[in-house]
């Protein structure tokens, strides 16, 4: 094999398997690679013991006849995972050198199943934005370049833009990502990657940095759809840490994909059609429908009545939660901390907050705090929690007539740094598609569909059923075997 | 019903108390994590990384928690609510890792109940109920110190995240007395259940008062709420102090301002913490992390069957059943222990002699332990051995003189009253020619008597039954030395 780093998780794990080559080589692969790859600021810290360590194990399990689901495949983590004796930062300069003695449960099932880990990857601090500009160690860039012969600077998206780059770039088969509004799904989207965002308690968030506890869910980002399907298989389980975790076995997802999907109903919501959105984002929805309906799929239009209101609702929720999940972060047992000189108590959270966090992050725990301050709280949060309670029933609704939902992932292509990082509400809009399915707590997949007229990504989404990953997984299939997303980004890096 | 008025310059005026107990959980377990909830360890050495709110824990409810929450509801026969919910009260301290405190304001475990209270043990009459508002669960803080470094303050996390019961009163209590009747009242249910151990000198129970004064029959005045006090004394202490206080401010012309206050033990007074202006704005929200609590009808049969007898119901039955006075049944029912104690013993006698049993264990038992500075709990004396003692002296053993010498011998060496009997042969005598014997020696030696009290000087006759108990070392049997000594002086 001329280039180990061109393969992705089943491909690692089945060539570990059959003897094509060891994992020890496919580890050293991807390490090289890690360090090539230096450039896009994917990784915050590179762990390339734990990698090589992982395959060594792979190794001699081939040979003692005991390999795992994950043998041989070396990972990349979102730093937002917890993992025991490596630096984990969410991405802010609160928990800089923060070294966790446990390991979060996705992870550490990862692990368990033989993965290894290449590092820990860059992110939105406390996965707070939608470029990764907001992380304290700098942003995130994009792989892909627009092909107007510029060398802009490409946002990979957020707040997994780390994850979704070095995917990308080919510096990790697979890595972990989260998604509390749309953070797994617009950076793959972006980055012409896969990524699925389970059912809302799939995957244990012991151990996961919070941000939105109530919205929080990790999932895997890979190049394929099986790829997702392997790795959210070893993520997923009940963890009796997390009382929000789903006590139902692990469904075998991988063994029972298919693209086989007709006779399916595929809605098309119609209040995502939405003014403002560029019409090559209308034009690759039309050609979703079509590959759906050459799949076999039966298309139906139909009306998800309160979707306007989601952005605002996920805006309120999730700095409400956050504003309360980053009050621990207040310098007296861990991180940062910054005591003036004969100050007091105040004056050391004051000063260890003001530094610790940054612009972004200081904005959302504002507009959480007011939400819930005396006075605001029924108009804003409890207003919020009856408008989600509306759109999980709008979804409810929908899903009586059909089996799933096709829609955009995200408004636009990959934007260039800075482009909106001085208007809030303009990044905010980045979550417009993939706000709702977080709300109601579905499954929501992003698949990529094509390239636009500059070059660059775009990708679809796919929305099912609490519970029903293996649907959305198998018309994602169907989506992939017709869309034949084969670009790459040309290595600059 | 208390009469009880602070008498001012403008007249007479009433108090209202309500009182906001906060009772610590027995459980080995913190509310949500799996820490030890032991008293008294190193500082520290009892902290989960859920307590020490580490990035990404999550709390996980202990279920044995909701379980003596709902035993408390139901021994105060409150409504239970079988769908209830946890909040977040959020505020910044150094000794709340989280930032916020894991409580329940919106919708509390157990809703409302009542308590009756007696003001005086003898009498029924004096009986009042004080209503129950709610019951919520909630997390404890850690503990700062203050005093171990010049300049900086020590956390100690091992109380962070113990789980506490906030027992919530209406205002109904109007004296001093009556919240102090409340208080021993509720902590002898809270043991009786066994859902908390009541110690309030190791911080287990200590409460929040709220008083307020007003002219008896106007509405309600402002109230304070002055808090963390831990001892029944101090809570009696803090509404006397803080009434007056009142009655001052408003009879010359202030008015009393909506705030929270500390009690100092030192001076018994109270003194301003912070006003209704600069209270903080604590942002409840339901906690996302956790799943309402959903209570299942077999949980609550559960409950139910296995709350003990109440010390209300104990005390009827003592008085109906057992034929006790109405004050033994209230001093022995006070406590769980000494009820436990006392069944103990009649589990041993037998309950036809429970009203005998009473009188012994309040009068002579307590007597002993009080001298000797003891509690029930390190009485020198079982309540096996008490039976065994009580006994010898319903079948005639031992006279009540020869059953104290032995009772005294039981508290010096812990033996059994049947050794002390055997080995130092204290048996009380009824053998009639044995007493015969002594008293022929006696009547014998004392001649000149014998004809004084043959000629009529009857009051002779206790003499001779000095004489011959003195003799016999007090073992003979009273009345059967009594109707011999009758026989032989003719």
């Amino acid at each position: 094999m001329s280039d180990l780093t061109q393969l992705g998780v089943a491909a690692i794990r089945d060539g570990v398997r059959d003897g094509a080559f060891s994992a020890r080589e496919i580890a050293e692969a991807f390490i090289a690679q890690v360090e090539k790859g230096r450039a896009l600021n994917a990784f915050v810290i590179e762990t390339p013991e734990h990698a090589l360590a992982a395959a060594d194990a792979a190794d001699a399990a081939r040979a003692a006849g005991a390999l795992k689901p994950l043998s041989g495949v070396p990972l990349g983590i979102k730093d937002l995972f917890a993992t025991k004796g490596y630096q984990t930062t969410a991405g802010s300069h609160m928990l800089e050198g923060f070294k966790p003695v446990y390991e979060s449960t996705v992870s550490g099932n990862l692990f368990a199943a033989g993965a290894g880990m290449l590092g820990k990857l860059n992110m939105d601090e406390f996965a707070m934005g939608s470029s990764n500009e907001t992380s304290f160690f700098g942003n995130v860039l994009s792989p892909w370049r627009r092909n107007d012969g510029g060398n802009a600077a490409l946002t990979p998206g957020g707040s997994s833009g780390g994850s979704a780059s070095a995917v990308a770039a080919r510096l990790a088969p697979g890595v972990t990502g989260t998604d509390t509004g749309g953070s797994i799904r617009q950076p793959a989207a972006f980055t012409g990657i896969s990524g699925i965002k389970p059912t809302y308690g799939r995957c244990s968030r012991f151990g996961m940095v919070a941000f939105a506890s109530s919205l929080d869910q990790a999932g895997p980002m890979a190049h394929d759809v099986r790829d997702c399907a392997i790795m959210l298989e070893a993520m997923a389980g009940f963890d009796p840490k997390d009382s929000t975790s789903l006590d139902l076995p692990v469904p075998n997802w991988e063994a029972n994909l298919s693209s086989d999907i007709r006779g399916k109903r595929i809605g098309i919501p119609r209040e995502y059609r939405i003014d403002g959105v560029p019409a090559e984002i209308d034009q690759v929805w039309e050609q979703g429908i079509a590959w759906m309906r050459d799949a076999g799929a039966e298309i139906v239009e139909v009306s998800l009545p309160h979707t306007r209101y989601a952005l605002p609702t996920y805006y309120i929720i999730a700095p409400a939660e956050a504003s309360s999940n980053l009050a621990r972060y207040d310098g007296v047992r861990y991180g940062q901390r910054v005591a003036p000189e004969n100050g007091n108590l105040t004056d050391m959270y004051e000063a260890t907050r003001a530094a610790g966090f940054g612009a972004e992050v200081k904005r959302r725990i504002m507009i959480g705090t007011y939400v819930l301050s005396a006075g605001f709280y029924d108009a804003y949060f409890n207003q919020a929690q009856k408008v989600r309670a509306l759109i999980a029933r709008d979804f409810e609704q929908a899903f009586d007539k059909v089996d799933l939902l096709l829609t955009p992932t995200a408004p636009s292509a990959a934007f260039g740094l800075g482009e909106k990082t001085a208007d809030p509400i303009a990044m905010y809009l980045n979550d417009v598609f993939a706000g709702p399915a977080s709300l109601a707590g579905l499954p929501a997949m992003a698949v990529p569909a094509g390239l636009d007229s500059q070059g660059l990504p775009l990708g679809l989404q796919l929305i099912g059923r609490a519970l029903d990953e293996q649907g959305v997984l198998n018309a994602a299939l169907a989506f992939e075997e017709r869309a034949g997303f084969t670009a790459r980004p040309e290595a600059w890096w | 019903m208390s009469n009880y008025r602070i008498q001012g310059a403008t007249g007479e005026w009433e108090v209202v108390i309500g009182l906001e107990v906060h009772a610590q959980v027995t459980s080995a377990a913190k509310l949500f994590s799996g820490a030890s909830t032991e008293f008294g360890a190193e500082p520290n050495s009892q902290v989960s990384l859920v307590d020490a709110a580490m990035p990404g824990m999550l709390p996980v409810l202990n279920q044995e928690c909701v379980r003596q929450a709902v035993r408390t509801g139901m021994a105060l026969e409150a409504q239970i609510n079988p769908w209830s919910r946890f909040d977040r009260k959020n505020y910044f301290y150094a000794d709340l890792p989280q930032g916020y405190q894991i409580s329940q304001l919106y919708h509390p475990i157990v809703g409302e109940g009542e308590i009756e209270i007696l003001l005086d043990e003898k009498d029924e009459s004096s009986a009042k109920k004080v209503g129950i508002e709610r019951i919520h669960l909630e997390q404890d803080a850690g503990k700062l110190m203050h005093d171990q470094h010049p300049s900086f303050s020590y956390v100690d996390l091992n109380r962070s995240g113990v789980a506490l019961m906030e027992i919530v009163s209406k205002p109904d209590m109007r004296s001093p007395e009556e919240a102090g009747a409340y208080i021993r009242k509720l902590r002898s249910i809270l043991r009786y259940v066994g859902s908390c151990d009541g110690n309030m000198e190791q911080g287990s129970m200590r409460a929040d008062v709220n008083v307020s004064v007003r002219k008896p029959g106007a509405p309600f005045g402002t109230r304070t709420e002055t808090k963390n006090v831990n001892s029944v004394r101090f809570i009696m202490a803090a509404i006397e102090y803080e009434a007056s206080r009142q009655v001052d401010v408003l009879e010359s012309g202030g008015t009393v301002v909506q705030e929270t206050r500390l009690f100092d033990p030192d001076k018994v007074e109270t003194r301003s913490l912070r006003s209704k202006e600069e209270a903080h704005d604590y942002r409840y929200f339901p906690d996302p992390d956790l799943l309402p609590v959903e209570l299942t009808d077999a949980f609550l049969e559960e409950c139910r069957a296995s709350l003990p007898e109440l010390p209300d119901a104990k005390r009827r039955r003592y008085e109906t059943v057992l034929g006790l006075p109405a004050y033994n049944a209230s001093v022995l029912t006070a406590e769980v222990d000494t009820a436990r104690w006392f069944e103990e013993l009649l589990g041993h006698l037998g309950e036809a002699h429970a009203v005998r049993a009473s009188n012994w264990v309040i009068s002579d038992l307590f007597g002993a332990l009080n001298r000797l500075g003891r509690s029930l709990a390190d009485s020198p004396v079982t309540a096996k051995q008490a039976a065994e003692l009580l006994a010898l002296i319903a079948d005639g053993t031992l006279s009540g003189t020869l059953a104290k010498q032995v009772f005294e011998l039981m508290l010096e060496t812990g033996q059994d009253p049947g050794v002390i009997v055997e080995e130092r042969g204290l048996k009380q005598t009824s053998d009639t020619g044995a007493i015969e014997k002594v008293i022929a020696d006696v009547l014998a030696a004392n001649q000149d008597k014998v004809s004084e009290y043959r000629g009529g000087k009857d009051k002779l006759f206790g003499f001779f039954v000095g004489q011959t108990m003195k003799a016999m070392a007090g073992k003979g049997n009273p009345a059967v030395v009594n109707e011999l000594l009758k026989k032989a002086l003719g």
